[in-house]
């Protein structure tokens, strides 16, 4: 039998090796890339030859409006997480409320709303492209027969970013999963204390399910965001940016930077502005989940 | 009051069948185009059920393009990918959620900041890495990532699995002279079956799907993996739509199986992903 401390101490040991790989992994994919890019946004860097320090430059180039596509692109992201992430949350939430019900068929529901999200984002591309075409494709060619206006879908710049918004409701699945979730994980008693008060189905909703599913609200919210500040195989398998650049999206117009014209020093500035940007958006979210998101336990 | 239940489940299928059928429609339409033959594709107003059943769509990718070498490329990938996420994330787990060391909950929620991290802000520098160290074009800067912590994601599925897990089987392991290792190999793997097995779809899913990292480090067609394939096979037969739609089915095919095999253990997991959020 070894003595207590002998074994802390072998303990402690054990844990750090055990981790070893996932602490080094952090400190070499994450950290000293994130350092290095914080670097490398203040040179100038052409992806064939050696930075040299330019200090502010890059960032200046893109506030000041020289280069165009900053702007434009940040307008066409947060247009479209403005746009998809409370549709995304209001037709998750009423597909999981319905679905939580014991109803027919619920299993086959579930699976066939999940299905979308189970396919690579690139094959559906493939489809929809086709379905949105305005002379040979399946949306219009509906509407036609339907005598109802027709659409140009990806292909007017008006018309671009609600069409992909459209696209990812398709694969809402995956929020809907895990509101289902939470919504299953709801005491009965809960509501069984509504009804003997009397209270009606929009009490219950909005008194007993919605406060009882708010942390994973705010889960989905929050990655329903990050995930829309990141859409890049749309635009770059669709609609390449367009048309007009009406469907620049961040990521994309960041890729292209990098990989088409090479620019490193620009792409990484670009890529630190995305990076703060996120945490802002994050912690504003986490900031004013505290008013609306209910813990059980009451710790906040 | 039954009659309006009635009215109101009415309402409430008729939602949800239109819902399903919003979601099978794509699906339906690739299937049915990638068996037509490029005459009847066109048919205004279109048809369902092609005629003749043309199989060409589905040959063409193997024997004019490179698909049976994309499969093999992307099973390379598939299987490294595999094999370091599962063995990193279930030993790091392991280690945050059942050993006790300095510093260990303050490593955790470092590591666990990464999941907020969106990912172009690391790829500039990791490119540039992997390229000065000349292994652009190989299949190294997708898969060696992979076993080092295999994402912070997998981490926390884990350790949240292995946590509910009884203390007292560590203690008769200890009682019994095992060590750590036999603890994490002979009591708490054969445990969380299930956690590892999802954690295994979600990584076969999500490498399968990725398409952003071939786009980016491979640039010799022959290196290919499947999703770069088909977005390169669209440039070359632009409106060709039974044979892209085929593409399209042979790189979604896989992807299906497996989330077809594992949907039991899928949805579970998925549900627990979002609870603790």
């Amino acid at each position: 039998m070894q003595s207590l401390s002998v074994l802390r101490r072998r303990e402690n040991w054990f844990g750090w090796l055990f981790a070893a790989p996932a602490i080094l992994g952090f400190f070499v994919f994450i950290l000293g890339p994130m350092a290095a890019s914080l670097y490398y946004s203040f040179t100038d860097y052409q992806i064939a030859g050696d930075p040299t320090f330019v200090g502010g430059r890059n960032y200046a180039n893109l506030f000041n409006g020289v280069d165009p596509f900053f702007y434009k692109s940040i307008f066409v992201t947060l247009y479209y997480v403005i746009l998809s992430v409370p549709l995304q949350m209001i037709t998750a939430f009423i597909l999981a409320l319905i679905l939580n019900r014991k109803i027919k068929g619920r299993a086959f529901f579930r699976v066939v709303f999940y299905l979308p999200t189970i396919m690579p984002v690139i094959a559906s591309s493939m489809v929809w492209i086709w379905m949105f075409d305005p002379d040979l494709g399946l949306l219009n060619e509906a509407l036609r027969t339907l005598h109802l206006p027709t659409s140009n879908w990806i292909y007017s710049s008006s018309s671009v970013i609600p069409t992909l918004v459209f696209m990812s409701l398709w694969t809402v699945g995956g929020t809907m999963i895990i509101f289902l979730a939470a919504l299953n994980d709801i005491p009965k008693q809960y509501y069984e204390a509504i009804e003997i008060d009397g209270g009606g189905r929009l009490q219950r909703l909005w008194h007993i399910t919605i406060p009882l599913a708010s942390p994973s609200i705010f889960f989905n919210t929050i990655m329903s965001v990050i995930g829309g500040l990141q859409v890049f195989v749309q635009p770059y398998a669709m609609t390449a940016g367009g048309p007009n650049d009406a469907s620049l999206f961040y990521v994309f117009y960041l890729y292209r930077e990098a990989f088409t014209f090479g620019n490193m020093g620009n792409a990484s500035a670009i890529a630190w502005v995305l990076f703060i940007v996120t945490m802002i958006l994050t912690y504003v979210i986490f900031k004013t989940s505290q008013k609306w998101v209910y813990y059980e336990g009451g710790e906040a | 009051m039954r009659k309006s239940m009635r009215l109101t489940d009415v309402v409430v299928y008729l939602f949800l069948l239109l819902g399903a059928a919003t979601c099978l429609l794509p699906f339906v339409w690739l299937i049915r185009s990638s068996f037509m033959s490029l005459s009847q594709i066109f048919v205004i107003p279109p048809e369902w059920i092609p005629s003749p059943f043309v199989w060409d769509n589905y040959i063409l990718p193997f024997k004019e393009l490179s698909f049976g070498r994309y499969f093999l490329n992307t099973s390379w990938v598939l299987v490294g990918t595999m094999v370091g996420v599962l063995t990193s994330s279930t030993i790091a787990a392991y280690s945050f959620a059942r050993m006790r060391w300095i510093g260990r909950d303050k490593m955790f929620g470092l590591i666990m900041t990464s999941m907020m991290l969106p990912f172009a802000v690391t790829l500039i520098p990791t490119f540039i890495a992997w390229q000065s160290l000349g292994l652009v074009n190989t299949y190294v800067p997708l898969v060696l990532p992979a076993f080092f912590g295999g994402g912070a994601f997998n981490i926390f599925l884990l350790r949240q699995f292995f946590k509910t897990i009884p203390k007292e089987l560590d203690e008769a392991v200890f009682v019994d002279g095992g060590s750590h290792f036999t603890i994490f190999a002979k009591v708490i793997l054969p445990l969380s079956r299930s956690a590892v097995l999802v954690i295994g779809i979600f990584t076969f899913l999500g490498t399968w799907n990725d398409f952003l990292g071939p786009l980016v480090y491979l640039n010799d067609e022959l290196k290919f993996t499947l999703a770069l394939g088909l977005s390169q096979f669209r440039g070359m037969y632009n409106a060709e739509w039974g044979l892209l739609m085929a593409a399209s089915v042979i790189v979604t095919i896989p992807a299906i199986l497996v989330f077809a095999i594992g949907q039991k253990y899928f949805m579970e997991g998925i549900a627990l992903t979002g609870i603790k959020g």
